[in-house]
């Protein structure tokens, strides 16, 4: 379990860690916290793969044509509707 | 085929002028991710698509008054969502009030340690984007509360800067950090639980489970 006060530190600079928002210095201490802790290791990269599949899964999603063309009629746009 | 269009960046000022040629690019161009905003937020097809109708119907009004105090596309996104609020507000009051109370705790200083320990990420990418697997991330988004989920939905989902976000929403980039660390953490425990299920199933090793 997280335990440490570095486990903790880490926890809390997460997010801006896998955004790569975190200053150089702050990098360089989580990295070598990761280094030699299993458990937050397990934590970053399963949170990275999280955020990631997300991503994956959102891209597959289209408009399905009938909501388009719905759209576009009631806008008045009929005109503008691509085939 | 439509890239033309939509290589040519908006003209506010077209769009604000009422030009009806620049505006169906305009929604040519968002259509797709305001609709899947909406969809992620209330999770059904008829909201979502109500939700993508009166979008561009309030932004078609609004536009001639469009102060540009934040880009376009969060303007768009922030009527968006809104609009999608209102209905979940409609359709499930309790968890709104539920929301008043966990809201302040929501951007408190505590953070949730992780209590699922392991690692999946070594499932094949069939596995890991099966139909299956898809309903599962879908559900976990819908059980997060309505101010975690729309944080994580812009920023995530939509791919919104911290600070985007905080003009959709209205909140502090503070607090955006805060929900979203919360929500990707939560997701996360919720995907270890099913893909650490799924390791067993398929007979992976699991090392470490707590
Ligand atoms: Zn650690």
């Amino acid at each position: 379990m997280t335990e440490s006060k570095e486990c903790e530190r880490l926890l809390h600079s997460l997010g801006e860690y896998v955004d790569g928002e975190l200053s150089e210095d702050l990098c360089t201490e989580i990295e070598r916290h990761l280094l030699e802790c299993h458990n937050c290791q397990v934590v970053v990269n399963t949170l990275r793969k999280t955020i990631e599949l997300y991503h994956e899964e959102e891209e597959q999603e289209t408009l399905p044509p009938e909501v388009g063309r719905r759209l576009y009629m009631r806008l008045n746009l009929e005109d503008y509707l691509r085939p | 085929m439509n890239e033309p269009n939509v290589k040519k960046p908006l003209s506010v000022q077209a769009l604000k002028a009422g030009n009806r040629e620049e505006f169906a690019r305009m929604v040519e161009q968002y259509s797709p991710g305001i609709y899947r905003l909406a969809l992620k937020m209330l999770g059904n097809a008829q909201d979502a698509e109500d939700v993508l109708q009166e979008t561009f119907l309030k932004a078609l009004r609004a536009l001639p008054g469009f102060e540009e105090r934040s880009s376009l596309s969060t303007w768009l996104y922030r009527i968006a969502m809104n609009e999608a609020l209102m209905i979940l507000r409609k359709k499930r009051p309790e968890a709104f009030s539920l929301e008043d109370q966990t809201t302040s705790q929501e951007d408190g200083e505590s953070i949730e340690e992780p209590r699922d320990i392991v690692d999946w990420c070594c499932l094949p990418e069939n596995e890991l984007l099966s139909s299956e697997a898809r309903d599962f991330l879908n559900r976990a988004v819908e059980q997060l509360s309505p101010a975690l989920r729309a944080v994580f939905v812009l920023r995530d989902l939509q791919d919104l800067s911290v600070r985007e976000t905080a003009e959709a929403l209205g909140i502090s980039e503070t607090a955006v950090k805060t929900r979203l660390l919360r929500a990707r953490l939560k997701l996360r425990e919720e995907l270890s639980a099913y893909y650490g299920h799924r390791m067993e199933v398929l007979g992976y090793d699991r090392i470490e489970r707590m």
